[in-house]
């Protein structure tokens, strides 16, 4: 033991006098995050790319999910809603020194859109240059267009950054920093581009590190090795906030701990049993002893950070485990010997697919089996992979499923919640429920450009899910941060659209 | 054909086979697996906001994973040939290229670990295989033990601790710098030195207990030279050959203490590949790791040879 520690201590001496000392370094910020960078396509990697500021989209978001001109100055549509125009800025170069021009723009969106991403969402036909615009042309009116192209799938680098056959061979975009080494998966250092086009950043370069382990990265954010960490463990986020130097920010985002229920089982498929399970939850519980955030339980589908599509007015989801078996009792279930609910000599079982990549959620699983055995439900757990869910939901095997879903992909969701529960329901959303009304409603806030007919029918939309309940609601996420205690102007963007590097600062 | 060359001709033809069944094996396992393959490889290019089963439909007609298997499996083997290992299906990069960059680091770690374990265990192996029974020796067996037991991520956070955040001498993880490499291969390092020390202290103590040990220090050789010139040779050959296996292991089998670094590795690599069912990017990694152990293999065939008088003859 003396000897090993004697070892490592003179190791460790003699490196750092090779090392440039650590932390001293204040003119680049280093961020730590889990999402490896897969690839240099921007339809995998894009996020990447948008975050660290290297690539942009067409339309910007504040952070409040307020759309702002990005690379296009400004965006109109045709009187028939079916033909958006975006009109791109002028003096934009790319970090090859290349002119950005319509024709660049139009390739990176139509190689966007032949992709899975969002661009799928909205009814497109073509996309075209027309002088120095761009052009969208659509099969149908979808007012939520600009928010679209604001995703990281839509992003716009140069067309040196592909070869001859369309592969992705460097990552060069036009945002204020570039790409000075990148080392996937897990590896990124930008620097200042010169010639940016908007305000300049304050600081010349910024490193990125995709460590997968919650642990390591609070270590990170503790020794000052990152400036910038996203994604705390409770464990890690509890100790940072008494770590001198470090400051933590939990932020509301709009994701959501969901349950989706397979509506054409017979056990599922009354309105009242939903409403049982719901009533079964003890959401509170879930959100102070796994996620930690008390007041982060879900009242209702859509998250405050969602704006219009969160309504403040309407009557939350409750536990009440005593009306959750009067529901059942009311649907002619009766409870077995064992306690376990019995109606026609079948017992209430059911079967639950989550899987591990974000930990929590097999926790939840947990919690929500010893939950809903309290009023008469035998829940068993797998925990596998997530493409289970949508396999599951199309062969019809899936009972229920539990899952994280993200309604702040792009600012405006209705491209996300149509397709959860529009029309045939979706893969992460609605299952075997069809509600013609919501549906008819979501394709009319999709199309209509009319802000008063879009805030009634989110209203009539909110409150069917809440009736209803296709899918229930457990807890909203919170986007946990450490922070550098001395690094100024960083926004942190519930829509993790941007790690805000561009206005960040070192105090003196 | 001497037999050296004899013994470049096996492991040459053991590669050979090696390549063929590795990639034979890792296909039908991929194949094997519960399952669809389109919806996996969907999960790992766009990950779960994205990935949908209209994305694992566009998946599987991009890459014909409906084409029979045989054709599919034909088609790896027609381009190994041509010593093309393809691309990913998930990054789209070429595999070579990509496993050049893990395996780089894999065998960064690996040296690193194996010298930090070199440094730490030969002197204490050749002190206490001198003086077997001693204190030293009995407190060598405890620590060892005691290093051997706990996890190697739990020795890597508690390293992380004293010397990135406390001293703050050493960066907790990353990598693209010398200083990144400690801490994982003084991880890794003590670990194996917890059981390699005890190797060698064994095949010291069992060379001084030799007659051949006992007539060189009769016929009058000082106990240094008599420990340089017969103990330390034959104690050497046993504990090369289990530091190659130490060697083999740690390339392919540290993808914890990979994860707890962030440090890029081809058993990190492997392990994503195979969640992805990326199956070309499982068959050049599950290659080149069959074919570093036939490289391992001979190297230290040819070290034996170098240090074992007998196998010259």
């Amino acid at each position: 033991m003396f000897l090993s520690r004697c070892a490592a201590i003179l190791l460790a001496l003699s490196v750092s006098i090779f090392t440039p000392a650590l932390g001293v370094d204040r003119t680049t910020v280093s961020v730590a995050a889990p999402w490896e960078i897969k690839s240099l396509d921007p339809s995998v990697s894009g996020f990447a790319f948008q975050r660290m500021q290297v690539m942009e989209t067409l339309v910007d978001a504040d952070a409040n999910g307020v759309l702002r001109p990005g690379l296009a100055r400004a965006w109109e549509v045709s009187a028939d809603g079916l033909a958006w125009r975006f009109v791109l800025r002028d003096g934009v170069t790319f970090h090859d020194g290349s002119v950005l021009r319509p024709e660049a723009a139009v390739a990176a969106l139509v190689r966007a859109a032949g992709k899975p991403g969002v661009l799928g969402k909205a009814p497109i036909d073509r996309i075209f240059a027309d002088g120095g615009a761009v052009v969208v042309a659509l099969r149908a009116p979808f007012a939520a267009l600009p928010s679209l192209l604001a995703h990281s799938t839509t992003v716009i680098p140069a067309p040196e950054a592909f070869d001859g056959e369309g592969k992705p061979v460097a990552a060069i975009g036009t945002g204020p920093f570039r790409v000075d080494t990148l080392s996937p998966p897990q590896r990124m250092v930008v620097v200042r581009f010169e010639d940016y086009w908007g305000d300049k950043p304050g600081i010349e370069g910024a490193s990125y590190l995709a460590a997968s382990r919650a642990e390591t990265r609070a270590l990170l954010a503790e020794s000052g090795d990152a400036d910038l960490v996203f994604t705390l463990d409770p464990a890690g986020y509890a100790r940072l906030a008494t770590v001198e130097g470090v400051a933590t920010t939990a932020v509301p985002i709009p994701r959501v701990v969901t349950l989706k229920l397979n509506a054409g089982h017979p056990f599922l498929s009354a309105p009242e049993a939903r409403r049982a399970l719901s009533l079964a939850i003890d959401r509170a519980g879930i959100a102070a002893g796994i996620t930690r955030f008390p007041e982060s339980g879900a009242t209702q589908l859509f998250p405050p950070a969602l704006g219009a599509w969160h309504q403040a007015g309407l009557a939350p989801l409750v536990h009440d485990p005593n009306e959750a078996k009067r529901l059942l009792e009311g649907l002619g279930w009766a409870a077995g010997d064992d306690g376990i609910l019995v109606r026609a000599g079948e017992r209430f079982t059911l079967l639950l697919r989550t899987f591990p990549d974000r930990p929590e959620l097999p926790l939840i699983a947990a919690a929500l089996q010893a939950q809903w055995r309290a009023v008469g439900i035998e829940l068993e757990v797998s925990v596998s992979s997530y493409t289970e869910i949508p396999a599951g939901h199309q062969d019809g095997s899936l009972h229920v499923a539990l899952y994280a879903r993200n309604y702040g992909l792009t600012p405006d969701p209705i491209g996300t919640v149509l397709a959860d529960f529009g029309s045939g329901g979706g893969d992460w959303g609605a299952m075997g429920w069809e509600n013609a009304e919501v549906a008819a409603r979501l394709d009319e806030i999709a199309a209509t450009a009319d802000e008063s007919a879009r805030v009634r029918g989110i209203s009539e939309v909110v409150e069917a899910l809440q009736r209803e309940l296709p899918v229930i609601p457990v807890v909203w996420y919170q986007h946990t941060v450490a922070i550098a205690a001395d690094l100024d102007g960083v926004v942190v963007d519930p829509l993790e659209r941007n790690y805000g590097l561009s206005r960040a600062s070192w105090k003196d | 054909m001497t037999g050296l060359t004899r013994a470049f001709a096996v492991r040459l033809l053991q590669a050979a086979l090696v390549a063929l069944v590795v990639g034979a094996i890792s296909f039908a396992m991929m194949q094997a697996l519960p399952g669809d393959a389109a919806f996996r490889i969907a999960a790992g290019r766009y990950g779960y906001d994205l990935m949908d089963a209209a994305s694992a439909a566009a998946v599987r007609q991009e890459l014909g994973l409906d084409r029979p298997l045989a054709v599919q499996l034909g088609a790896w083997l027609a381009a190994l040939a041509r010593l093309d290992l393809g691309v990913s299906l998930v990054s789209g990069g070429s595999i070579s290229g990509e496993i050049a960059h893990q395996l780089g680091h894999s065998l960064q770690l690996a040296f690193g670990a194996i010298l930090v374990s070199i440094l730490v265990a030969v002197p204490v192996g050749v002190v206490t295989g001198l003086h077997p029974g001693s204190l030293a020796d009995r407190l060598s067996l405890g620590v060892s033990a005691l290093l051997r037991a706990v996890p190697a991520f739990a020795l890597g956070v508690v390293l992380m601790l004293v010397f990135a955040v406390e001293l703050r001498l050493l960066p907790v993880a990353g990598h693209g710098a010398f200083g990144h490499l400690v801490l994982p291969a003084v991880t890794l390092g003590i670990g194996l030195a917890a059981v390699s020390s005890r190797v060698i202290r064994d095949c010291v103590a069992q060379a001084v207990a030799s007659d051949w040990y006992q007539f060189a220090r009769t016929k009058g050789l000082a106990r240094s030279v008599a420990l340089r010139r017969h103990t330390l040779p034959n104690a050497a050959v046993p504990v090369l050959t289990y530091v190659a296996v130490q060697l083999a292991y740690l390339v392919e089998g540290v993808v914890v203490v990979e994860s707890v670094f962030a440090w890029p590795g081809i058993g990190h690599a492997l392990v994503h590949a195979i969640f992805d069912r990326d199956i070309p990017m499982v068959q050049g990694t599950a290659l080149t790791l069959g074919l570093l152990y036939v490289a391992l293999n001979l190297g230290v065939d040819l070290a034996c040879r170098a240090i074992d008088p007998r196998t010259r003859a």
